[in-house]
């Protein structure tokens, strides 16, 4: 597409930006200079973020609001070729969700940026966050943009790796080297079920693309795809193709192909974005620097999942059922997440919690959405974006406190309102924002997922999801009241300060974005399918009842916590197994290790290695046996005495003349 | 016994009869005895049945010439030499280890 | 003497370069061998790109073709009556190979750069032997072939039992003698071949001009696959791998798993795949569950391993299974995949080996329990380490990625001799071992590299020296480079996969 704005044309800056920033900063300032390193890590997201908000004003311009929004492939080269038709290309393509994701991830990441240079300061491994900051950056940026199912895995992969190099970046702390192998390794599981998926899509997909490729192709080339692959997204989230592939059935439970695939793929959303039953990780992920959670485990990186989702939307819709399955598995992990945040002590782990309950909201968005009610697309990015910056803010913030009182325990804090007002301003806004309180972002994005599940008929999802935003108001007061207001609990609590400007500003801005993010008319600007309607105004059949039940959920929060938790304990205490169930988080991972440690270690690997050392090498080793032993039973004839070769050659001698003889005879 | 002998004038048969037999216990003395003595004693046997034969055969077949005769000689003088030669090794064997028994002289097996 | 005879006989005269210096100025010898496979780098690098010169205008003609096109020919009559030839050339497999092994060797002799019982013994040897190696991927006659493949397997008897660790002379023989095994299979295979023919010559080229017959490809083909399975690492004959690469020194394991291994695959693929295209089909199946096998199989081996090289080992096991497993799915991305994993396989375990060989020489131990939180104090080798590992899980940006998708999308793709429920079956189950690698390689490092320093010697070790770094840094940006722009090095190989696949399909 050679017409193209100029902003649009150098789009791949955007990740290429900080992939530059993460070589230069990894191979040669953070070594010579760590102020530098930050510094020069900073100001490349902080470009990318220029630009990204560049493209999105240029896109926008090119394809004005509540008008139709392609998706198109603004820059590309082939960089894996597998087979002709095959081929994966590297590329930038731009949709409303992409760009969306683009102004997002660049903007909470720069602010992030800013944060850790306070945050991280006096680091050791200074030079060594911002290279993988940037790492992660840009992988992340790569997955947005990713034209092809190929790029999407690839950078999958990149940003699980940052995950992973992050989550453990205090390597000599066990705990955090253990969480990092099990975020690795769980998604890593999880990815499996993408990789199938995507062999499943790839094969079929090119069975049929010799046929259909010509009819796509004209069509594609509009948009920018030059030379349509059939792992391009273009290709597969046709019409045409997916027809194909729903009409085709695989020998697998009587699944149509598109249902098995899709299911496959969503195996991997779910281990990225940690619905259940693949949670596991996540809250161990906060064993990483705090701006690490909020850029990677709140922001950006769990919410690829949702993205992937709504990427493939089509797909998605064309095979029903698999929809139903990532519906069922939102509804299910945002409640069961929530019930587990109202127990846990750890700011960190019930802001992971909290994440994991809006993860599956916005799952439940996608879950809902279907052609005739398009409307939860919409909802689910609208909630992504807001949730990305009252999420990092909550974050940000915990991350301050912790800062202040050394100590990641809500009993350890407490009366932190007085002693750091610009954290405690930026928190009770982000509080309000998640709890979904008028006029804060996340009253808007959490109405629009109601009204969308309202609205398409799923009443149970409807009132399953007024139940977690009642449960998220009750923990997130929860939170706040026990680490902002009562007296000063822990040995820090007391002389906690206010964060250095480097970290407060970005909370301001965070702040400020979370309060007025709501009022942007998202349904102009991100839609799927056909155009159509978006209320841009309060629906009150919603926003009443959910106001209702968040207020219900903070004025229990307030009865029961706002003085001294007492109240709290004794409803614990009066919960009895059922609370503590809880609180050790439903014994999911106790499963986990079970089967891991349990089973697969001691009778598969340990069996395997075992049969290898005795019944194969044993093999080799009995036939060397055999060989020594005959040679042992030949040497017993050569006694080296001549009277014995005697009698064999006199022996010898009579039974030839006998042969002899009888042959005569 | 006399007359019998007299009457039944030996003919080449019975004299291979005896080489045969000759050789046969001195092959089954160098087979079976352990001591190096008996061994050589044994080839001694068996040396003179070969000599033997070549009398006989030099008497039977060819009467006129003594090529046999002479061979018989050789045979006799090369054994005798032959058994100077054992024997010395012998004795320094015994010297050496205090036995000449053929099973104990195996010291370049393994 | 052309430039191929010369990537021959290079490090043979530096062999004998060496065996001139007097012993006991073994520094000298180490330099004599540096910069004679340094030189060697050289070389193969000018050979890549006249090469790449003379094959870029035939590329659409390779499409088609049916035999193999050389180029940089030498070719000599060496015993006429037999039809035996010197025939050398480069293809794009080759030149492929012979870069592996010319960064493995000029890596290894840096990586041996403390080896100072026997020095100058050591070095000729590695020589030879590397000697051997560029012969087999350089020469298109089947006889010179064997005797260069003989060259290339004898040495390392020598090589493990005099300067091995552990039950070396144990090693030493199981591995030479199992290799010798194959190597019987092979050479009857080659002979069969040469007498089916009937043409009185070893030329490879001319022999694939030739017309076998379906039977007989049927039972010559498992006889060379095997035989070169066997150094291939194929189940149930891998067994030699990990006794034999533990208890031999630094720069052989590097060789002997980053090249050896790799003459299985090579010769799977030059010969058996090319002269026998009927006997690939009608093995397909039993190799594709073997390798199947040897994918997952030596990834839960390398699971409960305590020693690095035993571990590294069993992930070689895996990993070569990749290689033939490739070549058993029979179309072009699994050919593709397979001479991709090949060489990246080659370089990652030469790193692998080389990085515990530079570990053990500072903590005198190779046992994953005694061992932690190295990476505070040698972070250079920790980061290589990761890296090297990170290959082998298969991260895309590395070359492991490239490799293992060709590998994964060749098997689920199928050929029409396999039924395609069953390819793709397979296919399923070995992807696991992503998983399942995730999990021994993070356990792994985490371990030995993470964590608090479990001994206090260990807070005094040192990070990488000079040599070390030049040997991991220069492996470690082949692993980047391939894994981040592959499709230089795919056009480079494509052109030599034609003709197999062409056969294959005809």
């Amino acid at each position: 597409m050679p017409d193209l704005p100029l902003a649009l044309q150098f789009a791949w800056l955007i990740p290429a930006l900080p992939f530059a920033a993460f070589i230069a900063v990894g191979l040669g300032v953070s070594p010579l200079s760590k102020r530098a390193a930050g510094l020069v890590a900073t100001l490349a997201v902080a470009a990318a973020a220029l630009c990204a908000w560049l493209v999105a004003w240029e896109y926008y311009g090119l394809y004005p609001p509540d008008a139709a929004h392609p998706a198109i492939v603004v820059w590309s080269f082939e960089w894996l070729p597998y087979d002709a038709g095959l081929s994966a290309s590297a590329g930038v393509l731009l949709d409303p969700i992409a760009v969306l994701l683009l102004v997002v991830v660049t903007t909470v990441s720069a602010l992030i940026h800013v944060y850790s240079i306070g945050y991280m300061g006096g680091d050791p491994g200074y030079g060594r966050f911002f290279t993988y900051m940037n790492l992660f950056t840009f992988s992340m940026l790569g997955l947005v943009v990713a034209p092809n199912i190929i790029q999407m895995y690839v950078c999958w992969e990149l940003v699980g790796l940052s995950s992973f190099l992050l989550i453990g970046f205090y390597y000599s702390k066990p705990e955090a080297v253990a969480a990092a192998k099990k975020a690795f390794i769980v998604t890593r599981f999880a990815d499996l079920g993408f990789l199938i998926g995507i062999l499943l899509l790839g094969f079929h997909g090119h069975a049929s693309f010799a046929e259909l490729a010509p009819a796509i192709a004209p069509e594609a080339a509009a948009q920018g795809v030059a030379n349509l692959q059939a792992f391009d997204f273009h290709y597969l989230t046709h019409p045409e193709v997916l027809a194909r592939l729903q009409a085709a059935s695989v020998p697998f439970l009587g699944l149509s192909l598109l249902t098995l695939a899709m299911v496959l793929v969503f195996m991997g959303a779910a281990g990225k974005s940690a619905m259940f039953p693949l949670h596991i990780w996540l809250p161990d992920a906060m064993e990483g620097p705090t701006p690490v959670s909020a850029l990677i485990h709140a922001a950006t990186m769990v919410v690829a999942g949702v993205y992937l989702v709504a990427r493939l939307m089509p797909a998605f819709a064309a095979s029903g059922d698999a929809l139903a399955v990532v519906m069922g598995v939102g509804v299910f992990t945002s409640l069961f997440a929530a019930v587990i945040a109202v127990t846990q002590d750890d700011i960190k782990r019930i802001l992971a919690f909290s994440t994991l309950s809006q993860i599956g909201y916005m799952m439940l968005a996608l879950g809902v959405c279907s052609p005739a009610h398009p409307l939860g697309y919409t909802a689910g990015m609208f909630h992504l974006a807001t949730h990305a910056f009252f999420k990092a803010l909550l974050f940000l913030c915990a991350g301050a406190v912790i800062h202040a009182v050394h100590s990641n325990n809500i009993w350890d804090m407490g009366g932190l309102a007085r002693k750091m007002p610009i954290t405690h301003a930026a928190f009770l806004a982000a509080t309000l924002a998640i709890a979904g309180v008028w006029p804060f972002a996340g009253f808007f994005s959490k109405d629009e997922i109601l009204l969308a599940a309202f609205s398409s008929g799923h009443t149970a999802v409807f009132a399953a999801a007024l139940l977690v935003a009642g449960l998220t108001a009750f923990y997130m007061f929860r939170l706040y009241f026990v680490t902002f207001w009562g007296g000063h609990r822990g040995p820090h609590a007391a002389h906690a300060r206010e964060a250095p400007a480097v970290m407060w500003v970005p909370l301001a801005a965070l702040a400020a974005v979370s309060a007025v993010a709501g009022f942007v008319p998202i349904g102009s600007f991100v839609s799927w399918g056909e155009a159509h309607e978006v209320p841009h105004c309060i629906d009150l059949r919603i926003a009443i009842p959910a106001t209702a039940i968040a207020l219900l959920g903070f004025a229990l929060a307030w009865r029961l916590y706002a003085r001294d938790g007492a109240g709290a304990a004794r409803a614990a205490a009066a919960l009895g197994i059922l609370y503590r169930t809880i609180k050790r988080k439903f014994y999911v991972d106790e499963a986990y290790l079970a089967v891991t440690k349990g089973f697969i270690f001691p009778y598969i690997a340990r069996p395997i290695a075992w049969f290898d050392r005795h019944a194969v090498d044993g093999g080799v080793d009995l036939a060397g046996w055999i060989t020594r032993t005959t040679g042992r039973l030949c040497r017993r004839l050569q006694t080296g005495q001549v009277q014995t070769y005697g009698v064999w050659f006199v022996g010898g001698i009579l039974f030839v003349l006998l042969l002899l003889w009888a042959a005569l005879a | 016994m006399l007359e019998f002998l007299a009457a039944h004038k030996p003919g080449h048969v019975e004299w291979l009869l005896l080489s045969a037999t000759l050789f046969a216990i001195g092959l089954y003395g160098v087979l079976t005895r352990r001591n190096a003595v008996g061994i050589l004693i044994s080839v001694e046997l068996m040396l003179n049945s070969a000599a033997l034969n070549f009398v006989v055969f030099n008497r039977f077949v060819a009467p006129a010439a003594c090529d046999g005769q002479i061979t018989a000689i050789f045979v006799i003088a090369v054994a005798a030499a032959e058994v100077v030669v054992g024997m010395a090794i012998f004795v320094a064997l015994f010297r050496h280890r205090g036995t000449i028994d053929v099973n104990r002289m195996n010291t370049m097996k393994d | 003497m052309g430039l191929v005879s010369w990537l021959i006989a290079l490090p043979l005269l530096t062999a004998a370069a060496v065996a001139a210096v007097p012993a006991r100025r073994w520094r000298m010898i180490r330099w004599i061998a540096a910069a004679g496979t340094g030189a060697h780098l050289i070389l193969t690098a000018a050979t890549t790109v006249l090469f790449w010169q003379a094959a870029a205008p035939d590329a659409a003609a390779m499409e088609g073709a049916l035999h193999t096109k050389l180029y940089l020919v030498e070719q000599a009559p060496w015993f006429k009556p037999l039809g035996i030839q010197y025939y050398v050339g480069v293809d794009g497999l080759s030149v492929s190979m012979t870069i592996l092994t010319s960064i493995i060797i000029f890596t290894g002799v840096l990586a041996s750069w403390d080896v100072a019982t026997r020095t100058k013994e050591f070095f000729v040897l590695l020589l030879v032997l590397v000697t051997g190696v560029f012969g087999v991927f350089l020469s298109f006659d089947l006889f010179l072939f064997f005797m260069f493949y003989e060259l290339a397997v004898l040495p390392m008897y020598l090589l493990i039992g005099i300067w091995g660790t552990g039950p070396k002379e144990y090693a030493a023989m199981k591995l030479t003698l199992m290799l010798l095994v194959g190597s019987a299979f092979v050479l009857v295979g080659f002979l069969a071949v040469y007498h089916a023919a009937g043409l009185r010559t070893f030329d490879l080229l001319a022999l694939g001009r030739a017309e076998f017959p379906s039977d007989f490809q049927k039972w010559v083909f498992p006889m060379i696959f095997v035989g070169f399975g066997v150094i291939g690492a194929l189940y149930p004959l891998h067994t030699w791998s990990p006794d034999g690469h533990s208890s031999a020194p630094t720069a052989v394991s590097m060789l002997h798993a980053g090249v050896l291994m790799k003459l299985g695959g090579y010769g799977a693929l030059r010969i058996a795949v090319y002269l026998l295209p009927e006997g690939a089909k009608a093995w397909a199946l039993l190799f594709m569950v073997l390798t199947t096998i040897n994918i997952l199989y030596g990834s839960f081996a390398a699971i409960v391993q305590k020693d690095l090289k035993y571990f590294t080992a069993y992930s070689s096991v895996s990993h070569c299974g990749f290689v033939l497993f490739g070549v058993a799915s029979l179309n072009f991305m699994g050919l593709k995949g397979a001479v991709i994993q090949m060489f990246s396989h080659g370089i990652m375990t030469g790193l692998f080996f080389g990085l515990i060989g530079m570990v053990y020489s500072r903590t005198h131990s190779r046992m994953i329990p005694e061992m932690g939180g190295l990476g505070k104090v040698m972070p250079w080798l920790a980061t290589a380490f990761y890296l090297a590992g990170l290959a082998s899980l298969g991260l895309p940006g590395l070359s492991g990625f490239v490799a293992e998708t060709h590998v994964f999308l060749g098997g689920f793709f199928g050929n029409p001799w396999v039924d395609a429920a069953v390819a793709r079956t397979l296919t399923v189950i070995a992807t696991l071992s992503i998983v399942v690698t995730a999990v021994y390689v993070l356990r792994g490092l985490a371990t030995v590299f993470q964590g608090p320093i479990v001994n206090p010697g260990f807070e005094r070790l040192t990070d990488a020296t000079w040599n070390e770094r030049i040997a991991t840094g220069l492996l470690v940006a082949v692993l980047v480079v391939v894994g981040l722009a592959p499709w230089p090095f795919i056009a480079l190989i494509k052109g030599a996969l034609m003709p197999l696949l062409n056969r294959v399909y005809q």
